[in-house]
């Protein structure tokens, strides 16, 4: 493929303190620091780490494939840069474009050691833009993964604050249910309300869906589910907060409940406390006027 | 693992059930798939004469999940269709073997024919 | 007589399911119970399934023919302790537990069975799996 013998390997081995300061003088220049996230040093050390490791990998001269083993050290300083700017909250663009600095001073030094071969030289550019093309858009890829991550384990922190089951008497407990239900979301609870049954031995939850907006099959399905596998336990399940729309919805849907259910959780309650066989009185004397 | 006896049901829900939770599934997602092995190795050691079976933690991008392969030299399934509706039961069951795995299963395939054996593959997946 | 042991509480049968259990183990177990409800004149026919992490369709078919077999001697039975990822699994799978009531532990168990022999005007149950 290539006529010449690669240069950039020897490049990156002899001239690393000389190119690690232009590349420097480069982010800089192009607002690196800016932020003021990022120190220096911080960045140095950044920059001094991907050099030693780019030089270990070009190596081989095998330029096309950054997933190869060659390139695993790369990947990981990329991989923790981006990490670490992604849990600070910059942008995307600003690690990729800690890769792509690195262009102009590498490019600077390719001129100036083989400017006079212009085949060469093109050819050297070339193969350097496309490693760093390809090692900067793999810094974008992990940036994003770590924010995913990031955020689903906030949806997770926010689940387990926003659906608490809650003992409303002995041997009765509830179930409100906040907000939009999706299907991994309404298994969590429901395996959740389940556990919670066997841990205080409630032989009633109620349900209380008045905070669900939207009802759709596979919420109505997995309450079902819910009642179903409660009453195989040994307890039973009251769903109270229908609202009229819901209710329009279910019939519509054609979908049997198969649960008594209740306009309010107060309702709910009333009829829970008559199955268990206890009742509310009101206490005769001790009342005085003050 | 050989499947043949009924003792070794047990030991593929103690295997399945390792696998599981090495590959990091929930409680409920133990269950399921340990259930569901347990419907399929009983088919094989009751209808197809004994067989094996094979369990690997297998990964697609993120996701991890394990494969189940149950395989047998037996008589065989004459139609598959039937043989998986609910309640279908040639021998006294209750019917739900392969329908039920299917459904606790996110992936599910079975290949059989008479004379020819059968062969059921089932999957779940962490997400 | 099977390895499970069947221990009797007044008129009640109780068996806690403890190990994983296979095939000859589940036959002898209800050719046992149905024996010690006859020989015991037992009412009541309680299956503790809480250390049981698996109920697949056979254990179930067990469990509705235990459930048949006490129900033509007139006795009552009840399962309890179901864990909430094999109720889950249950219902996935499809399976129903028919002619079985169910209590979340023992002393609703027996409480249950009272009231069913007590009341057996109440022939279905208020409640079955």
């Amino acid at each position: 493929m290539s006529k010449h013998a690669m240069i950039i390997p020897q490049l990156l081995a002899e001239n690393a303190p000389a190119l690690l300061r232009e590349w420097m003088e480069a982010q800089k220049k192009s607002g690196a620091l800016r932020s003021g996230q990022i120190t220096e040093a911080e960045l140095a050390d950044d920059s001094r780490r991907l050099l030693a490791a780019l030089r270990d990998g070009a190596a081989t001269g095998q330029f096309e494939d950054i997933a190869a083993s060659i390139w695993d050290q790369s990947r990981a300083v990329l991989e923790d840069v981006s990490r670490s700017r992604a849990m600070l909250g910059l942008l995307p663009a600003e690690t990729a474009t800690f890769v792509f600095s690195l262009k102009e001073p590498l490019f600077a030094l390719l001129r100036q050691k083989i400017g006079k071969d212009p085949d060469r030289l093109a050819e050297e550019i070339w193969r350097a833009t496309l490693l760093l093309d390809k090692l900067g858009l793999y810094t974008v890829e992990t940036f994003q993964k770590t924010r995913e991550e990031i955020i689903s384990r906030q949806q997770q922190e926010l689940l387990e604050l926003s659906t608490p089951v809650v003992r409303l008497w002995n041997g009765i407990l509830a179930l409100p249910l906040i907000g939009t239900l999706d299907s991994s979301r309404t298994q969590i609870v429901m395996e959740n309300l389940l556990e919670e049954i066997v841990s205080s031995s409630a032989e009633i939850a109620i349900i209380d869906i008045t905070g669900v907006p939207t009802v759709d099959t596979l919420v109505a399905q997995h309450l079902i589910k819910t009642v179903a596998a409660a009453r195989l336990m040994g307890a039973d399940c009251i769903i109270s907060g229908i609202r009229p729309q819901i209710a329009q919805t279910i019939v519509h849907l054609g979908l049997e409940l198969g649960v008594v259910s209740k306009a309010t959780m107060a309702d709910a309650f009333a009829l829970a406390l008559r199955r268990l066989g206890k009742a509310v009185v009101e206490r005769a004397s001790e009342r005085r006027e003050i | 693992m050989t499947v043949g006896t009924s003792d070794d049901v047990v030991r593929v829900r103690q295997a399945v059930r390792a696998r599981a939770v090495e590959a990091g599934f929930g409680i409920v997602d133990q269950t399921k798939l340990v259930t569901a092995a347990s419907e399929i190795a009983r088919n094989t050691v009751d209808y197809g004469g004994g067989g094996t079976l094979r369990i690997e933690i297998v990964r697609e991008g993120a996701r991890r999940g394990v494969q189940l392969t149950f395989c047998d030299n037996g008589p065989g399934i004459a139609d598959i269709k039937t043989a998986m509706t609910d309640g279908y039961t040639t021998g006294g069951g209750l019917g739900l073997g392969l329908s039920g795995a299917k459904r606790l299963s996110n992936e599910f395939s079975i290949e059989s024919a008479p004379g020819k054996g059968t062969t059921v593959a089932l999957a779940r997946w962490k997400l | 007589m099977s390895e499970i042991p069947v221990l009797k509480i007044g008129d009640c049968l109780l068996v806690s399911i403890q190990v994983d259990m296979h095939d000859r183990l589940a036959m002898a177990l209800q050719d046992d119970l149905t024996n010690r409800i006859v020989s015991d004149r037992a009412r009541g026919v309680m299956i503790d399934i809480s250390a049981l992490e698996i109920v697949d369709s056979f254990i179930g078919r067990m469990l509705n023919n235990i459930a048949a077999m006490s129900r033509v001697l007139d006795a009552v039975t009840v399962v309890v302790g179901m864990r909430p990822a094999v109720a889950i699994t249950l219902v996935e799978l499809g399976l129903s537990l028919t002619g079985v009531r169910t209590a979340l532990n023992v002393d609703k168990g027996l409480a249950l069975i009272r009231q069913a022999i007590d009341d057996p005007g109440d022939a279905l149950g208020r409640r079955e799996g």
